[in-house]
């Protein structure tokens, strides 16, 4: 099964964090630290996989992935098959990119309960749910809209409808424009 | 509102994550969220806040506490929120349940009822969100509460909510097995659902469960086929495809189940030959996908019954992963040949380059899967190579974890294969070096015990020989700083009992030494009681001897020190070794036996030698003796007693076990009060009926080694023994295809050229570095190291046999690989085949005869062996059945092709030298495998 799922830039600061086996939160941030020894201290052009069994116990393994400033990193056992799960991490980043509209670190941050919801539809209690990205924009967006019916006077965030960034929030020495993770493949 | 941003979030939340992300430092980042937990504090609880302020309130927390900040004040917020009418606010508030509350908390008991509530909500969504939180928040107890409603669901109109209930019900079986073992038909049910999205959902259960107990989904299996193929055919809907494959990741799932319906099921594997054929056909090994598959296929296809064709398919694909660029691929090439390689051995030799490529890669994955690989495929011929490169990755890194595992495999292969107690001990204590800590300690005591004992009783000089080459490499090594406990208690312990024993070292010198490690280590009291005892050890042969002790200064002082020392485990020891001191010659002479750590004392637990005693003492009146288990609230004044006689049974305070006339005070304090726990194993200084006070032999009998338990995987049964017959037993799997060797190796051969022969064949056609050519040829051929010491005239001289030899050895064998990717574990004809080289001029004539030839001269990789393999092992059947005759016949008839071609000049022994090369191959590798007393020139360079 799926262990867990993190999302963090590459300063190592978590933007998204689930586990399927609940850790405390101590246990958490040790763990997220710990991973991101592990990943930035990897060269480029080698291999998305990474035992981890000194972290989880035997032979769970992790593979992650860089997209722009994020890593994507899935913690799983021998169950799953590692180009498999590099693949569903895929169908999860492209799900992200359909949500968002052109994704980016700041989306993942400020919606971070959205990312939830999508990855909610993708896996549930470890295992893969959904694999097709297209089913899984279908849910989210049925519940999106679901909600905007249910509280016309609430928070309209939650709908796709977006307003660009007008002023230029500079933090996480990101920008905007031109640092989409899509060009950052 | 929330819409002054792009990201529907209010200015206040933006601003918090904008100076979070501008803060210098963590304690600057811990200020600003302290600062929040506050104003959430009291946000939270204000009655007036409105609810969707509320609902951001919530994401903050959750945002807090994903920073690693104590949010739980906020937890019963999160739970009211559940409770809201609103799907946002409920969602929300689900979200912030799972989130921060792990399934035995205590507010758990409050979402239940809402939970309960939710699941027979009209709006899907709402129950949706319901079976989300069940998932993560249902433990074994509340299960019975929602069941019936998630059962239900299994069969709602809404294809993801019938999707969920699947996963909440596989969710309950990994909690809880038996609360939904009445429910595993309605998993196979769910297998026909008409939407594809739940079929693949009911995978994940039904794994599951076939892993726990395949027999009983057998008849599945049919269905499972039928899936895959439809799905292979293309018939899912379109939004199912991904990068062109269609349902790929339903078709790993199902490639998984199939695996675990086929493994060791003939029948069931013969059922899904041709689908998986199928797939593998149609793979697209472009994109990732299509590789993941193929490589599940290969996974699949090396656990099912064997079947040629798929197992060939197999081993193409991983030549292809393992030449591709990818570190993924090779990876999972990797990975995969060490699956393959249960099946077919030969497999790893046709990538042997590729292997030690990843060997060399600076990519860490890649190199630990292919220690992994090697670790697999270890066996006596290659263990040196393997372990030694164990070794060196093992001194290179600093993860404790792998570090541990790598050297507890480091130490089982050697105990495995180990071709010999020399190696054997070198390599431990390499291991012992770099890793001594992580290792267990029973791995110190086999060391010892191996030492102790050498290769055997009957090879004395060996012995002796092993003991100084350990001695000597021992006072190399303990200048070092730093070394581990573990191995300075072997040091010392070994110095003790064999510093002096050769004569090659005084007294002064090793005591001087051993004083040295017990300063030089001052807080660890294990290494100096280790270090006393050595003294002791030393000092008593010295006066058994006659000789006089001269104490340096620095031991005296040691001692004096020691003597005052908190522990009283070291005062004792050191009180014992002042006592020892003052003995004369004759009385060390019993008490202190040289070298007889391997004497077995047989001690007679039942005390019988007693009987007539006790018998005695009965009849005069005395109290019959009570078994401790018969006496009630005594055990823990008994326990502590013999701990304290152990320690000090030359003192006054002894407590009395029972009431028993007092036995002559020798056998009470050996015997009846001290339980040695493993009495078969007590060393040289434990004689019951000795004169000695008993302070003086506990210690001593104490630090020895204690071998009980300890496993005796490599004995002296396997090694001691004569060379022809050891490499019977040594290599008994190998051997046993190949019992033409054995006559072979019977034979006395005397020509060392022809050694050569294969290794030099084998440089003429690679075309690689010299070094990795060489590490392959001893990673996977098996020889190497013997032939790698000839020389090179030697190599010149017997090309030419080995060149007469070809075309008729080719017309036969024509499927060998070339001689250095064989395995050990062929028939030792193969051995002599000649390699491609020699081939080249006889190509055309090859042709005539057999067309298969040119794949053998294709290269390294490029035998394609498993088409061949039929017909060579009905030949190395045929060659067992004639016994040598027919080698003598192919020898005769290589003779005769050879003449046509060759020079006449070389044809005189051509024959015999064919034969020759046989036989000396053999024994080569069994000098390799197991190299005895008998060739101490192997091993020449390990001792230095």
């Amino acid at each position: 099964m799926i262990r867990g799922v993190i999302v963090m830039n590459d300063q190592g600061k978590p933007r998204l964090i689930k586990f399927y086996e609940f850790q405390p939160v101590e246990k958490q941030q040790e763990l997220v630290r710990s991973i991101y020894r592990i990943l930035c201290c990897r060269a480029e052009n080698v291999s998305n996989f990474v035992k981890v069994d000194s972290l989880f116990g035997p032979d769970v393994r992790l593979v992650y992935k860089t997209f722009a400033t994020l890593y994507f990193v899935f913690v799983f056992d021998s169950c799953e098959n590692e180009l498999a799960v590099l693949d569903l991490m895929q169908v999860f980043v492209e799900t992200l990119d359909k949500c968002f509209s052109n994704v980016c670190e700041l989306d993942i941050v400020f919606n971070f309960n959205k990312v939830h919801t999508i990855l909610d539809e993708i896996i549930l209690g470890g295992q893969v749910l959904e694999t097709s990205s297209s089913e899984v924009v279908k849910a989210v967006d049925e519940i999106s809209r679901f909600s905007i019916f249910l509280s016309p006077s609430l928070d309209r965030g939650i709908v796709c409808v977006r307003f660009y960034w007008s002023c230029s929030l500079n933090l996480c020495r990101l920008e905007r424009s031109g640092n989409s993770i899509w060009q950052g493949r | 509102m929330g819409s002054q941003g792009g990201f529907g979030q209010s200015k206040e939340f933006q601003d918090l994550i904008k100076s979070i992300g501008e803060s210098r430092s963590k304690t600057e980042e811990d200020r600003i969220v302290l600062r929040e937990i506050e104003t959430l504090k009291t946000r939270l609880v204000d009655p007036n806040t409105p609810k969707y302020k509320l609902k951001e309130y919530l994401i903050r927390l959750l945002y807090v506490e994903m920073l690693g900040h104590d949010a739980s004040f906020g937890y019963i917020h999160a739970v009211k929120m559940t409770h809201d009418e609103n799907l946002l606010l409920k969602r929300t508030g689900y979200l912030a349940v799972t989130l921060f509350l792990n399934e035995d908390h205590d507010l758990i008991i409050l979402i239940v009822n809402t939970i309960q509530k939710d699941l027979k909500s009209d709006n899907y969504l709402v129950v949706c969100a319901a079976l989300n939180a069940v998932c993560r928040l249902i433990n074994e107890e509340t299960i019975p509460a929602v069941l019936p409603q998630v059962v239900e669901l299994l069969g709602h109109q809404k294809e993801a909510v019938r999707k969920k209930a699947v996963m909440a019900l596989h969710r309950f079986y990994l909690r809880s097995p038996v609360s939904v073992s009445h429910l595993i038909p309605n998993f196979r049910k769910k297998l026909c659902d008409n939407d594809p999205g739940v079929m693949g959902a009911t995978l994940c259960p039904l794994s599951d469960l076939i892993k726990a107990d395949a027999e009983n989904y057998k008849d599945l299996l049919v269905s499972f086929v039928n899936i895959l193929k439809q799905v292979a055919e293309r018939r899912l809907p379109k939004s199912y495809d991904y990068h062109q494959m269609p349902a790929p990741f339903i078709q790993i799932k199902l490639l998984k189940i199939l695996t675990l319906l086929g493994t060791g099921d003939r029948k069931a594997s013969e059922q899904m030959y041709t689908i998986i054929g199928d797939i593998m056909r149609k793979c697209d090994s472009t994109t990732n996908i299509g590789n993941a598959i193929l490589y599940e296929c290969i996974c699949c296809v090396s656990s099912l019954h064997p079947n040629p064709k798929l197992l060939e398919a197999a081993a193409d694909a991983i030549s292809k992963f393992l030449k591709n660029d990818s570190h993924n691929l090779k990876y999972l090439g990797i990975d995969a040949l060490s699956r393959l390689i249960k099946i077919n051995p030969e497999i790893a030799e046709q990538h042997q380059l590729a292997v030690i490529d990843c060997l060399e890669d600076p990519d860490d994955t890649l190199k630990r899967k292919t220690f992994e690989l090697l670790y697999k495929m270890t066996k006596s011929s290659n263990v040196e190579v393997i372990v030694d490169r164990m070794i060196e990755y093992m001194m290179s890194i600093t993860d404790t974890h792998y570090k541990t595992e790598i050297a507890s495999r480091c130490v089982e292969l050697a105990e495995q294969f180990a071709p010999s107690n020399q190696w054997f001990i070198q390599t431990m204590n390499k291991v012992f070096e770099h890793a001594g800590d992580l290792v267990n300690i029973k791995v110190a005591h086999n060391l010892m015990r191996l030492i102790a004992e050498g290769f055997g009783e009957d090879d004395g000089t060996a012995d002796s020989q092993l003991r100084s080459s350990a001695v000597e490499s021992y006072l190399r090594i303990m200048g070092e700083p730093k070394l581990p406990s573990a191995f300075l208690q072997v040091i010392c312990w070994v110095l003790g009992e064999y510093g002096t024993a050769d004569g090659k070292y005084s007294a002064s010198y090793i005591t001087g030494k051993l004083s040295d490690v017990a300063e030089a280590h001052s807080t660890d009291d294990t290494v100096k009681a280790y270090a006393v005892m050595a003294l002791m050890k030393i000092y008593s042969f010295q006066i058994a001897a006659g000789r006089i002790v001269d104490i340096l200064p620095e031991c005296q002082s040691l001692i004096d020190e020691m003597l005052a020392s908190h522990s009283t485990d070291l005062q004792q020891r050191t009180y014992e070794l002042r006592a020892i001191l003052n003995l004369d010659a004759r009385c060390l002479r019993e008490i202190m036996p040289m070298d007889s750590t391997c004497e077995e004392v047989e001690i007679d637990k039942n005390l019988s030698f007693l009987d007539g005693y006790i018998q005695q003492s009965i009849e005069k009146g005395a109290q019959p003796y009570i078994p401790e288990s018969e006496r009630l609230g005594m055990s823990s004044i008994t326990n502590f007693k013999s701990e304290e006689d152990h320690e000090s049974s030359t003192h006054a305070l002894r407590f009395e076990a029972y009431e028993l006339p007092k036995p002559s005070p020798t056998v009470l304090a050996s015997s009846s009060l001290v339980p040695i726990p493993e009495p078969s194993y007590s060393g040289d200084i434990f004689h019951p009926p000795t004169s000695i006070p008993s302070a003086s032999n506990r210690g001593p009998s104490e630090l020895k080694l204690r071998l009980d338990g300890v496993q005796k995987k490599w004995g002296r049964p396997t090694y001691s023994s004569p060379a022809p017959s050891t490499s019977t037993t040594g290599t008994t799997k190998i051997q046993s295809e190949a019992t033409q060797r054995d006559s072979a190796s019977n034979t006395v051969y005397t020509d060392p050229k022809t050694r050569g022969t294969s290794y030099d064949s084998r440089k003429q056609q690679v075309e690689i570095p010299p070094e990795k050519q060489k590490l392959a040829a001893s990673l996977f051929g098996g020889v190497s190291k013997s032939e790698g010491k000839q020389s090179s005239s030697s190599q010149r001289n017997s090309k030419r046999p080995a060149k007469a030899a070809a075309p008729h050895t080719a017309a036969v064998i024509t499927a060998q690989p070339p001689p250095d990717l064989l395995d050990l574990g062929e028939p030792s004809i193969s051995s002599s085949v000649p390699s491609v080289d020699p081939f080249k001029p006889f190509e055309d004539l090859l042709d005539l005869t057999q067309g298969t030839t040119s794949a053998s001269a294709g290269g390294v990789g490029a035998t394609d062996s498993s088409d061949f393999m039929s017909l060579f092992s009905d030949m190395s059947l045929n060659v067992q059945s004639h016994d040598i005759d027919p080698v003598s016949n192919v020898s005769n008839g290589n003779g005769l092709v050879g003449v046509t071609v060759e020079k006449l000049a070389q044809q005189s022994n051509k024959g015999p030298n064919l034969k020759e090369a046989l036989e000396k191959d053999s024994r080569v590798r069994q000098m390799g495998v197991t190299p005895s007393g008998q060739n101490p020139n192997l091993f020449k360079n390990l001792l230095g």
